[in-house]
């Protein structure tokens, strides 16, 4: 993402597609990812722990991690003006260190609400060797026109 | 017939464990947060960005859960406190030893910024009936986090489907 990219609600349309986002990950990817969530469920760290107990391959990125990969994922292509209403995702397979995951999204709708915010829905896939492993279902509000602020938005002006 | 016991049902749609954070939002996660997915949004790294969108530091959004997750360990505390407790109660309430998270729905209201000490509160929503997938037999439970900040704004809500089991029988 450049520093100046500010993509407006017109320069979208239903069907488009983002730039895919390709990722080695590596037992480092999974454990700092377990680390900057707090989360110190062995599963997420300790290889023995997630083969032996949860039956698993190998230590696997956790959830909230996968969501701050969207999270990056969305608002790389949305610039800082992008503004996360809502994302639900369900994994369907873990990803291991070893893994090359790739990021790729369509944009499904793109309209305004009653209060005038502009929002794009946009579905993102998590695959591995073409595996979907995670797919998300993104809403983001983005700028209407140069003189929008999705974040300027507060209490009722804002149903995300 | 339902197989979920009453001390299971007479949870659902009950708040639980209403909790303060135990630490303040504060910057050097966010930036951790950042660096783990190489996340360059400028929100996050130059503070004129961040004045003239945000009118201030935020933190990422999807980092809302990582504010109400317990220290590791802390003086005095006998027993790892666990976070999402409700998902840890129904393992044991159904004696289940194992457990992944299927689906995660997260819906943002007002930016979380630095210096805030979020509160949260844990809801019990659905117990499935015993289902058996390709981890094992157990069930699935749908858990809600309401997240608010110190001046009471709800800033998000957070939806998990967990699915406790046990190996080997499917």
């Amino acid at each position: 993402m450049s520093l100046t990219t500010r993509l407006t609600l017109d320069a979208v349309r239903p069907g488009d597609v983002l730039p895919e986002l390709r990722y080695d990950v590596t037992a480092t990817t999974v454990v700092i990812g377990a680390l900057a969530t707090r989360d110190t469920r062995p599963m997420h760290h300790d290889h023995d722990f997630a083969v032996n107990r949860n039956g698993t391959r190998d230590i696997f990125l956790n959830t909230p991690n996968q969501a701050a990969w969207f999270e990056r994922y969305l608002t790389d292509w949305s610039g800082p003006t992008g503004r996360l209403g809502r994302m639900k995702f369900r994994m369907k397979g873990s990803v291991f260190p070893g893994d090359t995951m790739v990021l790729s999204g369509t944009v499904e709708q793109v309209g305004t609400d009653d209060v005038g915010s502009g929002w794009v829905s946009v579905l993102v896939s998590l695959t591995v060797d073409g595996d979907l492993k995670t797919d998300c279902t993104a809403r983001i509000a983005l700028p209407v026109d140069d003189n929008d602020n999705p974040w300027k938005r507060h209490g009722d002006q804002w149903k995300p | 017939m339902t197989t979920i016991p009453p001390a299971v049902e007479k949870l659902i749609g009950q708040v639980q464990y209403e909790e303060t954070g135990e630490f303040p939002v504060e910057r050097g996660y966010v930036w951790t947060s950042c660096a783990s997915v190489e996340n360059g949004n400028p929100l996050f790294w130059d503070d004129a960005v961040a004045d003239a969108i945000t009118g201030g530091p935020i933190a990422p959004p999807t980092m809302l859960s990582v504010w109400f997750r317990p220290h590791h360990w802390a003086p005095g505390r006998t027993q790892q406190a666990l976070p999402l407790q409700v998902h840890f109660d129904l393992k044991e309430l159904f004696g289940l030893p194992e457990a992944i998270m299927s689906d995660n729905t997260i819906v943002f209201y007002e930016p979380v910024r630095p210096g805030d000490l979020l509160r949260t509160r844990q809801v019990l929503r659905s117990v499935s009936e015993p289902k058996t997938t390709k981890l094992g037999t157990g069930r699935f439970w749908v858990i809600e986090v309401e997240y608010l900040n110190q001046r009471d704004e709800l800033v998000g809500i957070e939806s998990y489907t967990g699915f406790g089991y046990k190996r080997g029988e499917a």
